[in-house]
């Protein structure tokens, strides 16, 4: 058993090779699509430069070769983590991006067990209390939060309880000013963490809910259910014991499958509430037309989507036995 | 709705059937009242606010219901209902042109994948997959970013970030009919393969493409508002993201311009994806009832 499932983690990891390739292609090809090119960068930052030092600096960085051997070198830049520099901020894109990662991983993994964990518990509410009031107030929330923009929640929360109710800071991680230590500063971080957290999980909370709904109701009609009730088995138990277990596995294989859709929503999140993290970075960088570090974040938010969906395919072979290999 | 008073009541003639599924879903004629109003507000948009949505009408920042001003005046004193009637016009057309771009693509896609299955159907599915894992908002800013904000690289851009779902849908609808006798019967008598994919198959999945596509047409009119929001719109088009982004700024004395617009994208949104659950009940009977 071991083996067949190192196996199939083996073909699994093999079948993403050609898609991170591809990937790598099209990031390469937007950076050809874009106008201009790094040297129009540089000449631009430095504010005048001739044609013959230009021409120099493009054959100094290669950009003088024919696409395929660019695209070569390209592919080789990036498997050495070669991100290339931004010049806006005068830093290699890759240590940008790692500076920015803390925040955004504070953000997102809050929100993911926030918007799960409520969601599974909604979604079990509705179920179990089929067709009641309960389920028809948490079904409507749910259709509401699923059309609201996430934008435009932040920016309603931080009217009422910042500026209104004054609970929440407006933006930002923490209280620089205040120099925190230890405990005091997990706090402050937490404090300022609400808002966001709570408007990026709204819409995967709507989602959760829903699939958690359905997902109990297509099990409550399995025969094994009838089997349990004809033995005897207490309803409670049928519910908890039963269908739950079995409930949540397409709720777990969405969570993975959302990642992709959350570092959208980071972008937009982060930008409202001033969260120091990759979204803010690439909000930053569109408006300093710092397409280098744009690209970067492209790249690594989607080789991130990439390894989540690995991790859940692998993580359900052990909640889910009956799954091929 | 038991089946014993079906089999009494003759059956009513197969178009007032559709009606008949889609009006039982209460939600969903809701849904389709709101959205009637939504399109008679972008239609006399020009007729009730002639004048440029962008004029300075007003001084800045007047609060609801002073003067003239429905929704108040945003910072440079621009009318804000003004901009909602016109917001109107671009969110739903946006919406549905992008809709129909990646329904189009996808349904190309899907249906070549689906009808010739083998190396074919493995090379799109892969690329099919690469769009798919890639991170879709962050791909739409940088394709906007890169063709510089238009009405045309908006479309695009959510065009190009919208059609894998409906190419995987469009597949395995198209696997499960191929080998259908009413399919095979044509194929054997001759008919060359675009019609058989055109006029035998397509017909006979274009009911959750529908669904699907209309579903789609809210998800567009999110992306869109998100990309406006941050200023990736067409800057020469008043946009409801447009409004609530640049109300952002002075959200603590002027609340309402960043709030009218946001309402209006959630109900229009709210709307047709009540539309779109009204149609999956009346086109899809079998599904409905499992949930």
């Amino acid at each position: 058993m071991p083996n067949a499932r190192l196996r199939y983690v083996a073909r699994r990891i093999v079948q993403a090779i050609p898609i991170l390739l591809a990937i790598v292609v099209l990031n390469f090809c937007l950076l050809k699509l874009a106008p201009g090119d790094a040297v129009d960068v540089l000449a631009g930052e430095a504010g005048s430069a001739t044609p013959e030092y230009m021409a120099e600096l493009r054959a100094k960085f290669g950009l003088d070769q024919p696409l395929p051997v660019q695209l070569v070198r390209y592919v080789g830049q990036i498997a050495t983590g070669d991100f290339g520099y931004s010049f806006r901020h005068e830093m290699p894109v890759w240590d940008l991006i790692v500076d920015r990662l803390g925040p955004t991983a504070i953000l997102m993994v809050t929100t993911i067990v926030l918007a799960v964990g409520v969601g599974v518990l909604l979604g079990l509410l509705a179920a179990v209390n089929l067709n009641t009031w309960k389920d028809s107030v948490i079904s409507i929330l749910a259709l509401v939060s699923y059309a609201t923009p996430l934008f435009w929640v932040g920016l309603m929360l931080i009217v009422v309880f910042s500026i209104n109710l004054g609970w929440f800071p407006t933006s930002g991680m923490e209280n620089v000013a205040a120099f925190y230590e230890g405990w005091d500063r997990v706090w402050d971080i937490a404090h300022h963490l609400v808002l966001p957290a709570i408007t990026l999980s709204l819409f995967y909370l709507a989602l959760y809910t829903r699939l958690m709904r359905a997902s109990m109701l297509e099990q409550a009609g399995m025969d094994y259910v009838t089997t349990a009730r004809a033995k005897g088995v207490k309803e409670g138990r049928i519910t908890f014991k039963h269908i739950l277990r079995n409930a949540l596995l397409p709720v777990l294989t969405m969570a993975g499958v959302q990642v992709s859709a959350m570092i959208g929503g980071s972008v937009i999140v982060e930008t409202v509430f001033g969260w120091p993290g990759l979204g803010q970075l690439a909000f930053e960088s569109l408006f300093a037309r710092d397409l280098n570090l744009l690209l970067g974040i492209f790249f690594l938010s989607a080789v991130l989507v990439l390894v989540v969906n690995l991790l859940v395919d692998i993580l359900y072979t052990f909640l889910d036995p009956r799954i091929e290999l | 709705m038991t089946d014993a008073a079906a089999a009494t009541v003759p059956a009513p003639p197969k178009r007032f059937m559709f009606w008949r599924r889609f009006a039982r879903n209460r939600s969903a004629l809701v849904g389709l009242a709101f959205l009637f109003l939504v399109i008679l507000l972008a239609a006399i948009a020009p007729v009730i606010y002639p004048a440029d949505p962008f004029a300075l009408v007003g001084r800045p920042m007047l609060p609801p219901l002073s003067g003239d001003f429905l929704f108040g005046t945003d910072t440079l004193g621009r009318d804000v209902a003004a901009g909602i009637a016109h917001g109107a016009r671009t969110s739903l057309f946006i919406g549905v042109v992008a809709t129909l771009v990646a329904v189009a693509f996808g349904t190309l896609m899907g249906g070549l994948a689906g009808y010739y299955g083998g190396w074919i159907d493995d090379l799109l599915m892969r690329v099919t997959e690469v769009f798919q894992t890639i991170p879709s908002f962050i791909f739409a800013i940088l394709l906007v970013a890169i063709m510089t904000p238009s009405m045309e690289s908006v479309v695009i851009a959510i065009a190009v970030v919208s059609w894998p779902p409906l190419a995987r849908l469009v597949r395995a609808e198209f696997i499960s009919l191929r080998n259908r006798e009413f399919v095979q019967a044509q194929v054997l008598m001759g008919m060359p393969d675009w019609k058989v994919i055109l006029i035998q198959i397509l017909p006979n999945a274009i009911s959750p493409i529908i669904v699907a596509g209309s579903l789609l047409i809210a998800t567009a009119i999110l992306t869109e508002s998100a990309l406006a929001f941050l200023g990736l719109g067409d800057p020469n088009i008043m946009s409801w993201g447009f409004q609530v982004g640049a109300g952002r700024t002075v959200l603590r004395r002027a609340w309402w311009i960043c709030t009218y617009p946001g309402v209006a994208i959630l109900l229009t949104v709210l709307a047709i994806n009540l539309v779109g659950e009204g149609l999956n009940d009346a086109l899809n009977p079998r599904l409905r009832e499992r949930s």
